[in-house]
């Protein structure tokens, strides 16, 4: 009975591999029975990474900046593949998410003795959210992000590993 | 004075944002700071944007290759116990 190996079930990389390999046989059943064509590969592709996406988001919730910011754009997305004139229903959210994250100090120009604006500004378009946060926030998040990032590619890299030998 | 006010607010501002970047620092191993010291913070950020590009990347590429092994993947039974093997190793 006694594992010393056994891992927290409810840690970050427990409920990511759970979600993300309920996902992988979601996606692997909806596969048509005949095909493995290139396009068949590429869609299954695409499912795979927006999967990968949403179970970390969904694994981490609304805890975070970037978290919430990538739920938001994962809903949208599947919003408006069903109704392509749904786009504007969402202003209020977005308002919403920048409501939360920008708190006093929130634009980059005000940082400007600090020297590293150019640099801050490309982190903000790797971090997702990353354009409506103050500057203490995107570093914070960055930290968050990457140990997050780190996480989903050790765990797909085993998934992968494991099935390809 | 104002001035005075604003410079002591700055401090701890500045202080807060230091010990971000250091943090960032430490996630990064070619910058370690027993090796490099003190780097700029630029130069912090500039690494860190490299490596979640690569990260993303990475993702990218295993999604690739679970598009392709997905035929052979048995996840339906062995669910629980796959999870339980992966996350010890």
């Amino acid at each position: 009975m006694n594992n010393p190996h056994h891992l927290n079930p409810t840690s970050l990389k427990s409920r990511f591999t759970t979600r993300f390999l309920r996902a992988l046989t979601k996606i692997r059943a909806q596969k048509p029975i005949s095909s493995s064509s290139p396009t068949e590969i590429f869609r299954r592709y695409r499912r795979i990474k927006v999967a990968a996406d949403k179970s970390m988001a969904y694994s981490v919730r609304s805890r975070r900046i970037w978290s919430r910011a990538m739920l938001w754009k994962l809903r949208s997305r599947s919003y408006r593949r069903q109704d392509p004139c749904s786009g504007r229903r969402f202003g209020k959210t977005n308002q919403a998410i920048m409501k939360k994250s920008s708190n006093e100090n929130t634009t980059t120009r005000r940082e400007d003795g600090v020297g590293f604006v150019e640099e801050a500004d490309e982190l903000r378009q790797l971090v997702p959210g990353g354009e409506t946060m103050n500057l203490c926030n995107l570093l914070d998040e960055t930290a968050h992000y990457i140990k997050c990032l780190t996480t989903q590619v050790q765990v797909m890299k085993k998934i992968a590993d494991f099935y390809s030998f | 004075m104002s001035s005075q006010r604003s410079t002591s607010s700055n401090k701890i501002t500045d202080d807060k944002l230091n010990a971000l970047i250091l943090r960032l620092q430490t996630l990064l191993p070619q910058l370690d700071q027993s090796r490099h010291g003190r780097v700029s913070a630029a130069k912090v950020l500039n690494e860190i944007c490299s490596y979640i590009r690569r990260l993303q990347n990475e993702v990218d590429g295993l999604s690739g290759r679970l598009s392709q092994c997905l035929d052979s993947m048995d996840l339906t039974g062995f669910d629980a116990e796959i999870v339980r093997d992966l996350l010890q190793q």
